[in-house]
Parts: C-alpha cells; sequence; structure tokens
C-alpha cells in the first residue's frame, strides 16, 4: 500500500491522494501552445464555453418539456416560454446557441483547412474533429424535432426518408427509424432519448478525444513552423520568457482566449436577448400537421449547403452527391497530396482552391434557402457540380505543389 | 507458461460468451426500434367513394400519410385514356374513375398541392411535378405517387387491404 503522512493542508491532503499538482501541471500550466497565434486560435473554447451553454439551458429546459405528440408543442410554446420564470431566456439561449456553435464549428474548420492544421500528425484532430461535426448535426436534428411543429414533423419527415436510399426503397429501414409509418409518438420518444443522453454522451467522448489529439502533435502555429517543444518549454522554465516560442495553457494563453470569448459572449447574448428571431423559424410556430406540408420546406442555415448538393438533382444522384458531401470534409488529410503545412496563401493552386472552396459553399448557403425557381436552380445546380470538381481537383493541384 | 496459457483460455471463453450476449442484445435492441404491433394493427381505412366531386381533390388519412382521391371528370378520362399508363393508375367504380394515391411527393415525401384549373400536382418542396393521374411529369420525382393497397367493396373501398385490382397494379409495374 502506497505510504501517506500526516497532511499540512487541504491542498496536501488532496495532493497525496489524487496528485492535483500533477494533474494541474499537465492540463494546464505545463501544457505548450505556440506564441504566433491569432484570435482564431480561440475558436475552441468558444466552442467549449457555447457548449457548457447549451448544457445548461437544455438542462432547464428538460425539466418542463413533455416528450407527448400531444403535449410537447404546448410544453414548449406555452410552458417553457410564458409559465416558466426566465423560461423563455433557457430556449432563446439554446436555439441561439444551436445557430451559433455551427457557425463558429466553420470558422473552425476552414481556419484549419487555411493552416493546414489536418497535416503532419494532426490527422486524428482533423478527423476526430468531423466525428463532432457528425454528432452536433444529429444533436441539432434530433433537437428541432421536439418542439413538434410543422417544421419539425417535415424536417423529420424529408430526413428520415433520405434512409429509403432512393431506387432501393428501403421504406423498411425507414419505418424501423420512425418506429411508425409516419413521425409519430415513437419517433419523437426516441429522437428525444438520442437528443438527451445518447448523443450528447457521444459529444462529450468526441471531445475527449478531440482534445487527446491534440497532445502529442501540439496546437499549429500561423506559420506552420515544425516547433520543439521539450527545448522551447525548457527554456521558458529556465527564465527565458522572451526568447521562447512557447507559452503556458493556463493562465498565459487562456488569458488570451478569454479575451475572445468575452467579445464573443457580448455577440451571443445580443442575439439571445434582442435577435433571438433568427433561430426560430416562424413556421415552427404551427403545430405539426401531417396532412400539411409547409410550402417550402428547408432546413436551418447550417445545414444548406449539403441540402442544396441534394436538390437540384434526380433522387439517386442527389442522394449519391448528398452522402459524398457528408464524408468528403472527413478525408482532407488524404486528399490533400502536399507535404507543406503551411498557410493556404504560400501555397500556390491551393490558395485559390481554398477561397473556392469557402465562395462555393457560401453560394450553395444561399442557393438552398431561395425557392426551387430560376435562375436559383441553375446556379445551385452548378455550384453542387463546382463543389464535387473542386475535391476532385484537390489530390491533382496539391501533388504538383512544390515544396514550399 | 502454463499460467499464461490458462489466461489464454479464459480470455477466449470469456470473449466467445461475451460475443454471442452482444449478438443477442443487439439483436434485441433492433427488435425493440420496430414499429409496435399497435401501430401496425391500425392500418386500416375505409372510404365511401360516392361522395366525391368531379376534378376535386379529397385527402383522406391512412397510416397517418395523407391519401389523395380526385374523381376524374369526362375531360380528364379523355386525356388519360390516350396514355396507357395514365389509365391503368385509375381506380373504376361503377362508372366512374378515380385516382387514388398516396399525397406524399416520391423525391421525400412532401406534400404535393393541386391545382384544378392545369390539373396537375406541384411539389413545392424541389419543384416536382405530376398529371392528374399523379404520373411524374417533372422530375425529381423519381416515379408517379404511390397506390396505397386496396381493394374494392362495392361502392367503398378498403385501404390497407390487397385486392385483385390492387395486386394487378403491382404485377404489372403501375406502383411499388
Amino acid at each position: 500500500m502506497a505510504h501517506f503522512t500526516k497532511a499540512t493542508s487541504v491542498k496536501d491532503w488532496l495532493n497525496q491522494r489524487l496528485a492535483i499538482e500533477k494533474v494541474e501541471k499537465v492540463m494546464a500550466s505545463e501544457y505548450w501552445i505556440p506564441k504566433n497565434i491569432n484570435f482564431l486560435w480561440a475558436m475552441g473554447m468558444v466552442l467549449v464555453i457555447t457548449f457548457a451553454l447549451l448544457l445548461v439551458s437544455g438542462i432547464f429546459l428538460l425539466m418542463y418539456y413533455q416528450p407527448n405528440v400531444n403535449l410537447a408543442f404546448d410544453s414548449v410554446n406555452y410552458t417553457i416560454m410564458r409559465e416558466v420564470d426566465f423560461g423563455w431566456l433557457w430556449r432563446h439561449v439554446h436555439g441561439v446557441a444551436a445557430s451559433v456553435v455551427f457557425l463558429i464549428i466553420y470558422i473552425h474548420m476552414f481556419t484549419a483547412i487555411y493552416y493546414g492544421s489536418y497535416k503532419k500528425g494532426r490527422e486524428m484532430i482533423w478527423i476526430s474533429g468531423m466525428l463532432l461535426f457528425v454528432a452536433f448535426s444529429a444533436e441539432a436534428f434530433s433537437g428541432y424535432m421536439l418542439p413538434w411543429g410543422q417544421m419539425s414533423y417535415w424536417a423529420g419527415m424529408v430526413i428520415t426518408n433520405l434512409f429509403s436510399g432512393g431506387s432501393l426503397h428501403a421504406d423498411g429501414l425507414v419505418e424501423w427509424i420512425r418506429g411508425d409509418y409516419v413521425p409519430a409518438q415513437a419517433f419523437l420518444n426516441r429522437f428525444f432519448m438520442l437528443h438527451v443522453l445518447l448523443i450528447p454522451v457521444a459529444i462529450m467522448g468526441l471531445i475527449g478525444l478531440h482534445f487527446g489529439a491534440l497532445r502529442i502533435p501540439h496546437v499549429n502555429n500561423q506559420d506552420g513552423e515544425e516547433i520543439d517543444f521539450d527545448a522551447e518549454s525548457k527554456k521558458y522554465l529556465a527564465g527565458d520568457k522572451a526568447g521562447s516560442k512557447v507559452i503556458r495553457f493556463a493562465n498565459d494563453f487562456m488569458s488570451k482566449d478569454m479575451m475572445v470569448v468575452a467579445i464573443y459572449l457580448v455577440f451571443f447574448f445580443y442575439l439571445v436577448f434582442f435577435h433571438y428571431d433568427f433561430a426560430m423559424d416562424p413556421v415552427n410556430f404551427d403545430p405539426a400537421d401531417g396532412l400539411k406540408t409547409p410550402t417550402h420546406i428547408y432546413p436551418e442555415w447550417y445545414f444548406l449547403w449539403s441540402y442544396e448538393i441534394l436538390r437540384p438533382f434526380s433522387t439517386n444522384i442527389g442522394l449519391m452527391a448528398f452522402a459524398f458531401a457528408q464524408v468528403i470534409f472527413m478525408l482532407l488529410p488524404f486528399l490533400d497530396r502536399s507535404p507543406n503545412a503551411v498557410p493556404a496563401s504560400r501555397r500556390g493552386l491551393f490558395k485559390f482552391w481554398f477561397w473556392a472552396m469557402l465562395i462555393d459553399m457560401i453560394v450553395l448557403t444561399s442557393m438552398g434557402k431561395v425557392p426551387p425557381i430560376e435562375p436559383f436552380g441553375t446556379i445551385g445546380f452548378y455550384a453542387a457540380l463546382t463543389f464535387i470538381g473542386l475535391w476532385i481537383l484537390l489530390p491533382i493541384i496539391t501533388i504538383f505543389e512544390k515544396k514550399a | 507458461m502454463k499460467n499464461s496459457s490458462r489466461r489464454g483460455f479464459m480470455g477466449k471463453a470469456f470473449g466467445a460468451v461475451a460475443g454471442v450476449g452482444a449478438i443477442a442484445s443487439l439483436y434485441a435492441m433492433k427488435k425493440s426500434w420496430d414499429p409496435l404491433p399497435s401501430v401496425k394493427a391500425a392500418g386500416f381505412t375505409t372510404l365511401d367513394m360516392s361522395g366525391y366531386k368531379d376534378n376535386e381533390l379529397v385527402t383522406e388519412k391512412w397510416r397517418g400519410k395523407p391519401i389523395f382521391v380526385l374523381k376524374q371528370d369526362a375531360a380528364m378520362v379523355e386525356t388519360a385514356n390516350k396514355n396507357p399508363k395514365d389509365i391503368e393508375r385509375l381506380i373504376k367504380i361503377g362508372d366512374a374513375y378515380y385516382m387514388v394515391c398516396i399525397g406524399l411527393c416520391t423525391h421525400l415525401g412532401c406534400i404535393p398541392g393541386y391545382r384544378p384549373d392545369s390539373k396537375d400536382f406541384l411539389c413545392a418542396c424541389h419543384g416536382g411535378m405530376y398529371d392528374a393521374t399523379a404520373l411524374v411529369t417533372k422530375a425529381p420525382p423519381p416515379r408517379g405517387l404511390d397506390i396505397p393497397p386496396f381493394k374494392v367493396d362495392g361502392n367503398k373501398l378498403v385501404l390497407g387491404e390487397e385486392g385483385p385490382e390492387y395486386k394487378k397494379m403491382k404485377e404489372t409495374g403501375i406502383t411499388l
């Protein structure tokens, strides 16, 4: 048995039993972050804070929400919004955070693409990040079902129908997922379970994996420079803080991080208090009706780009294009054949690829929002083709890239 | 050595038992997600066909899904007769022809809207179009609206039961 001595303080008592000093060093004060970074490196912490906001607001919503097709709509729109003190606050925080979290995820993703932060040992960071994107998408979709309004119902109908696989006609699979011929009680109950238990647990596990994947390769920097973290941290600990290329995660880096978080939270709560309506589709304030489709069904803004890749094609080709769009980002570290882990601006053709991809996704997003009429249908069609074309071009242009 | 081989055996034995258990529990989980018997049993709807008016779309409900019933007027029957694919989709009861189908777009399940003036259906979600017998005229829908299993019973139509007329439609590929 380990030897314990009489503790000299509470800290010492805990230290003997939990090694809290060692844990603090490993997790914070001796976890090293490069100095050569900018505010875009704070998006991870912004996401952690947003996830915490979702969790806390979700806990309060969960206390009054009723997962029953007859009660769900009123439990949200009457009980939570009118009866519960500050119920509106939790709902608006939850709704706004669910939307804004995707904005930050996209910024976080495109930062990684721009700076090449998915290469040279950082592949698992990218892959775990994309798995988080998938889990967040499933979380957003299952949560969207819960108010049981018209958009909830019809989004549920359309998305579960995707699983019939077009001409495969796997109607049995669709009915199995729903637990009924159409979205009904069984459907609402199981998506409630997914939203409040299974997917959040998966997300928390994936966040652990994402952080773990970061430890060995460390955070990338603005020049993609390979830093000897052992040597630089020794320099720092020896007192040469100015000469070292790294700083402590806490409190040094965290103080910068929390500055960005603070600015973000001002913007976030401005939306919660004054512009929550952007996250609340007016159509979803009509109760679900299986016999009346809304005139125009569209997903929330963050799914529009992949929806637009589905839309301009016939069913089978559309489904294949959609499936392609869902998985292709996951393969980025392997499709980019260049060993250069430097900012896109120094990578020749990849610079144009990056901006073309970003602009194409914005075009797809805008076209996904408008009704399927001309000229939007044609623009969407070519934007979808451009998306697929860019991914086919990526290995070709990167293989010829000169060593930077 | 002796010990380690015993441990190896224990490990394999445990793995085998746990594997069987895992497969069995996956089966139980799959079955737990199946539609309940009560859901499946509530799957029949009877329609009285005498009340419908020419060129007026009525939406009925079967298994939670909208069912379109459109009694064809003389002009529509004449148009349908020109195309065997159209006329075969109609159900004849007495002297009248009815279009009866599941009112969910075969693309992704939205409800198309009927336009009585142009006598066609338009799906607002992705712009698919169907003619008066719900045969597809404009993509993305891959096929006409599906016809639910039906049985003609005098002047009544029972949805959910497969009558000879429905079986024939299925055999000839008129519906899925």
